[in-house]
C-alpha cells in the first residue's frame, strides 16, 4: 500500500507540473494556537487556481490561492500570516483564533 | 521547489520510505534527504529529530531559518491469518487510522464473506511479501496459531525492522517457537522483541478484547518507537 494518489497534492502538483501546468505550491510552517491544519500540510495551485488540498479549514484558502497566481507570476516565493480576522492586514482569518504562517512557493 | 526535487520525495514516499524536505525560508532554497541518506553537522541533528518525531519544524541551522517537513510512510499492519481476531481488528483498524493487510492461504478462512471490505490475500505469506515487503513502518501479527504459516512472516518482519511484531500464543507455545526462529537465523535480540503473548496486559478474554488489546499495542509501539530506521 502506497500513498493514497487521490487528494495527495505532492502528487497532484508533479502531476500537473509534468502535464505543463504552472503550479505554486502552498506550505504551513508554524501555527500558533488551535489551528486547523498542523505545519506541513499542504495546498497545491495551478495558473488557473485549481487547487488540491488545505492549509486550514477552508478559511484562508481563498486568499492563499489568489497570492499563489501572484507567485507563479513573479517567480518569487512568499511567507503569508493569517491570525483572526480582524488582526492581521489580510481580510481573511482564522475563526478558531489560531495563528497560522504558510510559504508559498513556485513549482520550478 | 524544483520538479526534479518533488519528484525524488514523492518517489520515496510511494517506496514507503521516511523523507525530510529542507527549505531555506530566506532563499527558497529546498533540498529533499531520504532516510539512510547521510548529512553531517547540525543541520543532520535537526534531519535526524525530525524523521524521529515525524514532525514538521522551523530550526535556525548555523545563522539559516530552515522549515523541515518529515514525510513518514503511513502505518500499516498486516495480519496473518484470517481468523475470529483478525475479523474484529479488521474493523477497528480503519477506525484508528492504520491501513490493515490479512493474509491467509487457507482459502476456507480468507474469504470475502468473513472480511468484506478488507485487503484479504488468500495465499502463503511467502509468495505474498516478496511482491510486498515488510518495512520498519509495518506492524506484523500473525495469528494462525500455525508454524507453517506464522513462522516464516515473523522471521521477515523480524529481519525487516517492523516496528511491532507480535504472535498469538501460549508462553509454552512461544517457547516453541523461538526455538524454530533462532534454527531459521533469527538472533535472541530480534528474538526478544516479539511481543507474546499478544496484546497489552488488559485481560482480553474474548476474540474482540484480544484485538484490541493487540491494536492497542501497535499503537503504543509506534508512538513510542525510534524511527530511525537502519537499513
Amino acid at each position: 500500500m502506497t500513498v493514497t494518489e487521490t487528494l495527495d497534492p505532492l502528487l497532484t502538483a508533479e502531476n500537473w507540473k509534468t502535464a505543463g501546468r504552472d503550479v505554486a505550491i502552498a506550505t504551513v510552517v508554524e501555527t500558533w494556537g488551535s489551528a486547523p491544519r498542523p505545519a506541513g500540510s499542504h495546498l497545491v495551485i495551478d495558473g488557473e487556481g485549481n487547487f488540491e488540498g488545505s492549509v486550514s479549514g477552508g478559511c484562508v484558502e481563498g486568499a492563499v490561492i489568489t497570492e499563489a497566481l501572484d507567485v507563479i507570476e513573479s517567480g518569487q516565493s512568499k511567507m503569508l500570516e493569517f491570525g483572526v480576522a480582524d488582526e492581521t492586514a489580510w481580510r481573511v482569518g482564522l475563526s478558531c483564533g489560531g495563528r497560522i504562517r504558510v510559504f508559498v512557493e513556485r513549482l520550478g | 521547489m524544483q520538479l526534479d526535487t518533488l519528484t525524488k520525495l514523492n518517489a520515496a514516499r510511494q517506496d514507503r520510505r521516511a523523507a525530510v524536505v529542507v527549505t531555506d525560508l530566506a532563499g527558497g532554497k529546498v533540498e529533499v534527504i531520504v532516510e539512510g541518506e547521510t548529512v553531517a553537522g547540525p543541520l543532520g541533528e535537526e534531519v535526524g529529530k525530525a524523521l524521529r518525531s515525524g514532525k514538521a519544524t522551523t530550526a535556525e541551522v548555523e545563522g539559516k531559518a530552515l522549515f523541515l517537513n518529515a514525510h513518514l510512510p503511513p502505518p500499516r499492519i498486516v495480519v496473518i491469518g484470517a481468523v475470529h481476531i483478525s475479523q474484529a481488528m479488521a474493523q477497528m483498524a480503519p477506525v484508528a487510522g492504520y491501513d490493515l493487510t490479512i493474509i491467509d492461504p487457507r482459502t476456507a478462512f480468507a474469504t470475502e464473506e468473513r472480511f468484506h471490505g478488507v485487503e484479504l490475500i488468500a495465499d502463503w505469506p511467502e509468495d505474498v511479501l516478496k511482491g510486498r515487503p515488510l518495512d520498519a513502518y509495518t506492524a506484523l501479527a500473525a495469528v494462525t496459531h500455525d508454524p507453517k504459516i506464522d513462522d516464516f512472516p515473523l522471521s521477515e518482519a523480524l529481519k525487516a525492522g517492523c516496528f511491532y511484531v507480535g504472535a498469538l500464543g501460549s508462553r509454552k507455545t512461544h517457547a516453541k517457537r523461538v526455538e524454530r526462529l533462532k534454527e531459521m537465523g533469527r538472533t535472541d535480540n530480534e528474538i526478544g522483541r516479539i511481543a507474546a503473548p499478544i496484546g497489552l496486559d488488559i485481560g482480553a478474554a474474548s476474540p474482540a478484547e484480544i484485538a484490541l488489546a493487540t491494536l492497542s499495542q501497535i499503537v503504543q509501539a509506534f508512538r513510542r518507537r525510534d524511527l530511525v530506521a537502519t537499513r
